[in-house]
Order: C-alpha cells, then sequence, then structure tokens
C-alpha cells in the first residue's frame, strides 16, 4: 500500500528530497514482517489441522452409514455387534432429552444468578457468589458426576438414571450460563435502565420487561453454546448413565442411550467392523448436532439489540 | 397539574464524597428553570435528586429536604417509584427501548406498571406524541422499532415516553447536547410548548439555550477543584444574563471564567 504520490513540495525548505522519501519500504521491515505473516498462517495452520483431519477422518468412516434412513429412524434393539444395521436414534433421542432437561434446570438458576451478580449482587455475599462460580467453572466433568453419584446413589440409595446425568450436566451448565449471561447484561447500557426507572418502573419490573429481553438474543447464544459443550460430555454419562441398546424416554428410572455412552459401548466390542462402523457414525452425529447448536448460537447473536 | 419544589439544605453525597452542599431553591411551576454552570458542578446530580434518581447509584444518598408542592420526597414512608411517576425525567442521550416499538416506547410507562386497556393506551400514545410534535412524523409507522428513528426523533419520542405518564414535573439532563440545531430547535419549541402544562427543569451547557427557553435560571459552580458544588445564585432568566447579583455569575456568563 504504497500509494502515496510523487508530487510533494521539493521547493519547500520542509520538505527536502533526501529527508522525506516516502517511496518503497526499509529492507529490515519488510523481512520483520513478511517473518511474522509466515509464523502467524503457520500457527493458523497448526491449530487448523487436526481439526480437519479429525472432521474428514470422521465423515470418511462415518458418513456412509448417517446418510442411510435407517441411522435416524432405527434403534440398536437386537442388533449384535457383528451384525450390520440399526439405527442410532435411541441414542440421540437420549441425548437430546438429557440436554434438554439439563437446559431446563440450568437456564433460570444460571440467569437468575447472572441477574443477582450484574443487577443486585453488592459486598461480601456477591463476591462469594461470584468466586464459587469461578470454582464450578472449573470442575472437572468427572467430579461432577462422582458428586453427583455419591449425593444420590451412594447416600440416597436411588439407582442410576438419566435424570442423575442432567443433574451432574447441570453444575457444569450453570457455569457457563451465569458467566455469559452476565457478559451479556452488562452490555445492557445503563441508561435503558435508568429510563425505565425515570417513568416510575419497580426494579425488577426493569429488569423482566426492559434488560433481560434486551440482552435475550445474546442469552439464548450463551444457553446454546453451554448446551453445546455439555451434550458432548462423557464422564457423568459413564458414571451415571447405563447403556441400552432400545429406545428408553424414561429420565427416572432404567437404562437410557446417549450418543458419547453408544460410542463407548461399540468401542468396547469393536473387534468386529460393523461396530467399528458404528463408532465412527455416532461421533459424526454427535459433532453434527453440536455443530447445529453451535450454529442456532451464531444466528441468534445475530438479533442483539446491545 | 403543574407543581412547585422547594428544596432546602440540600446536601448530596457519592459514597463519602460531598458533591452537593447547601442547595435551597424553589423551583417555580408552569415556568423553565435552567440550570448552569461548568462541569462537575452538580447541576446533574441536584436535578437527579428531584425524582430520587441519584439514589440509583450505588452510595448515592442525599441529606436536605425536597419539598413538591409541600410534601418531602426524602420522606420516611414515600416510595421513590412513585415520586418517579410525578416527576419524570429526559436524558442527555436519547434512550429509545431497543425492543420495542414506537408505540410500545411511549406506552412503556403504562404498560410496565399494568395499564392493559388499549382503546386508553392508543389514546395516550396519540396524545402524547402529538404533545411531542412527533406525531405526524411518525404516525404511520407506530408499530417499527423506536431505534430506527434519527436522534432528534428518538429525544421527542423519549419525552413523548415520559409525557405518557402524566407526571406534574419535568426534568431534562441536556436533553439537546447530543442533537443537531434543527433538532435542538424543535426540542426547544417543544420545552415552549410544555411549560403550560408542566413544571420544567432544564439543566444545559448552552447559556444561549437557557436564555432562549428559560424563566428562571440557576447557575452552579464548584468552590475549588474537589471541593462541593454549590448553587451561586437563582434569579429571573434576564436578570442573571443582564444584570447578576454574584460577580462569579457575571463572569462564568460574559466568559471570563475562573
Amino acid at each position: 500500500m504504497t500509494a502515496i504520490t510523487n508530487d510533494l513540495p521539493r521547493d519547500r525548505a520542509l520538505a527536502e528530497p533526501r529527508d522525506l522519501d516516502l517511496r518503497g519500504k526499509s529492507g529490515s521491515r519488510a523481512i520483520k514482517n513478511s517473518v511474522a505473516t509466515a509464523v502467524m498462517w503457520a500457527a493458523f495452520a497448526i491449530a487448523v489441522i487436526p481439526l480437519v483431519w479429525i472432521l474428514v477422518t470422521v465423515a470418511v468412516k462415518g458418513g456412509h452409514l448417517i446418510l442411510d434412513s435407517t441411522w435416524w429412524t432405527n434403534s440398536q434393539q437386537g442388533v449384535t455387534a457383528r451384525r450390520e444395521g440399526g439405527g442410532a436414534v435411541h441414542a440421540i433421542q437420549g441425548t437430546l432429552i438429557q440436554g434438554l432437561v439439563t437446559a431446563l434446570i440450568s437456564v433460570p438458576i444460571g440467569v437468575l444468578t447472572a441477574v443477582y451478580l450484574v443487577e443486585y449482587g453488592r459486598g461480601r455475599f456477591a463476591r462469594i457468589v461470584s468466586f464459587m462460580v469461578d470454582i464450578l467453572t472449573g470442575v472437572p466433568s468427572i467430579v461432577a458426576g462422582l458428586f453427583i453419584y455419591a449425593v444420590f446413589i451412594t447416600t440416597f440409595g436411588f439407582t442410576r438414571a438419566g435424570i442423575f446425568v442432567c443433574l451432574s450436566l447441570t453444575l457444569l451448565m450453570i457455569p457457563v450460563v451465569v458467566r455469559s449471561t452476565e457478559e451479556m447484561l452488562k452490555l445492557v447500557p445503563n441508561e435503558l435502565r435508568e429510563a425505565a426507572y425515570a417513568l416510575g418502573v419497580p426494579k425488577w419490573k426493569t429488569i423482566f420487561s426492559v434488560v433481560l429481553p434486551t440482552a435475550f438474543s445474546g442469552i439464548i447464544t450463551g444457553v446454546l453454546l453451554g448446551l453445546a459443550r455439555v451434550m458432548g460430555e462423557t464422564a457423568p454419562l459413564l458414571i451415571l448413565g447405563p447403556y441400552t441398546k432400545a429406545i428408553a424416554t424414561d429420565l427416572f428410572g432404567g437404562n437410557m442411550a446417549t450418543l458419547p455412552t453408544m460410542i463407548n459401548q461399540d468401542r468396547d466390542q469393536a473387534v468386529t467392523l460393523p461396530a467399528y462402523d458404528r463408532i465412527w457414525a455416532a461421533a459424526l452425529t454427535l459433532i453434527l448436532l453440536i455443530l447445529l447448536l453451535n450454529l442456532l448460537g451464531r444466528l441468534a447473536s445475530r438479533f442483539s439489540k446491545v | 397539574m403543574a407543581k412547585r419544589i422547594d428544596v432546602s439544605d440540600l446536601d448530596i453525597f457519592y459514597g463519602s464524597f460531598k458533591a452537593v452542599e447547601g442547595v435551597s431553591m424553589s423551583i417555580e411551576p408552569r415556568a423553565v428553570t435552567a440550570f448552569i454552570g461548568p462541569s462537575g458542578c452538580g447541576k446533574s446530580t441536584v436535578l437527579r435528586t428531584l425524582n430520587r434518581m441519584h439514589e440509583v447509584i450505588p452510595g448515592g444518598r442525599v441529606e436536605g429536604k425536597v419539598l413538591l408542592d409541600g410534601q418531602d420526597l426524602y420522606a420516611k414512608d414515600v416510595d421513590p417509584v412513585g415520586v418517579r411517576r410525578t416527576v419524570g425525567m429526559v436524558f442527555q442521550r436519547p434512550n429509545p427501548f431497543p425492543t420495542m416499538t414506537i408505540r410500545d416506547n411511549v406506552a412503556a410507562g403504562l404498560k410496565l406498571n399494568g395499564v392493559k386497556n388499549k382503546a386508553r393506551l392508543d389514546e395516550v400514545i396519540e396524545k402524547s406524541l402529538k404533545g411531542a410534535n412527533l406525531w405526524n412524523e411518525v404516525k404511520d409507522r407506530l408499530d417499527k422499532p423506536g431505534a430506527g428513528l434519527s436522534g432528534g426523533q428518538q429525544q421527542r419520542l423519549c419525552i413523548a415516553r415520559a409525557i405518557a405518564v402524566e407526571p406534574q414535573v419535568l426534568l431534562m439532563d441536556e436533553p439537546c447536547s447530543a442533537l443537531d440545531p434543527i433538532s435542538t430547535l424543535a426540542i426547544e419549541d417543544l420545552i415552549n410548548e410544555l411549560k403550560e402544562r408542566y413544571t420544567i427543569v432544564i439543566v444545559t451547557h448552552n447559556m444561549q439555550q437557557a436564555a432562549r427557553v428559560s424563566d428562571q435560571t440557576a447557575f452552579f459552580n464548584l468552590k475549588a477543584t474537589g471541593q462541593p458544588g454549590k448553587l451561586v445564585e437563582l434569579d429571573s432568566t434576564s436578570k442573571i444574563f443582564n444584570n447578576p447579583t454574584e460577580k462569579a455569575t457575571e463572569d462564568y456568563i460574559s466568559g471570563r471564567f475562573g
């Protein structure tokens, strides 16, 4: 970008040609620029290669199964590891149901916690709450799973069931929802709150009728991204959600399949080709589901008002 | 329905910092009172105490009395939400609610306070928009977002929103500072019409504007840097601009400040 014209005022004392030569780049600066550019492209390539590799491998090895309509309509009931056929609808359903219930529990708690922290929280208690959310963010998923197991299975004597998977995923999802909602609420200009107060609108009503609607699409984005994260979680599912090959929709009793546990199950039996193929297909299905949620989240953020 | 305001010995604090000290003044009903003074002298802060908006800021508190037709706004049993329904406010930057249509913006004060009767809302919307000289410009697009209007129209929308709840007093915090001269003129004309019905208090940095629109002018100043602001004098606008009592006022008016 050296689009500088050459008709400089050479006749003026200030613009001696020797002092002011704007043409060309200096040598060392051009080299530094090239090196920096090369390093950045290399870093980008290193980051992207594994990602593309995974996507391509999964798509190539699992693609042919998910293109078959039975994959989306049938379960694995009656299909052994050695036999081909069957579908993943039982696992897809399980993942979606558990994700939905997790969101139903996490979103109200997470959003209201964020409202407390942004709109009401002052002083010591708010700092403690904020710190707890930070700690929760750092809890490994297997710890969340074991915690729920220790409380509900060991202490209260329940049997393992889908609802406990949801509870452990809730522990992982709440901090994500709190943090993203907090950021969105902070983006809502204070002037809007003051405008509502000045109309004689009480604070709680201002929050529910002005602040939350203004931040709505941003909150939805955060929820969908949080959901995308927990739907791929595996550790709590292995601990709390035993696999079944049949369609099961009862969260409160019996086994319930999910995509991650289906992958794990078929991995156990992957001595045979049909089971081996199903691992890749289930992985691809999970990636697509999460990708879809991510895309929906990005789409929602386009309608943001802040 | 316009009311007079009597302020006596008002001290205003941000946490432990005393921002304004010892303000006593009377604001006449059905008239425009302008607050002028250098930046940071506390005129907006005083304005915000007149409808208890100051305490919205964390640490904000007030000592002294603000009487609205004899009733103390800071008495123990007074609900700040009720005060704000009586004393409306227009802000420096136009701030229509971005999620709402023009219609909903005007009706916001009523709707959020539980008025559902559609006929009544429509009536108030038309009356308020006409009152804010905006009706003819927006009557065909009431269901479009309020944020799509020009800055000057947005500010008139905010005025319509403020008068829709039928306040007794209208506070304006530099309502024209973000607007171009044409929109400023429109708002000033509007202020002249509104003073027939409301008590209006306006903060402005524009002394010509204060001279044009106001009947009374109050000059605020800092005692010194870091010291609280105070009211220097309050008098009829013509007296303040032609023959002020205090030397500081004369210096500020004539641009020989400091």
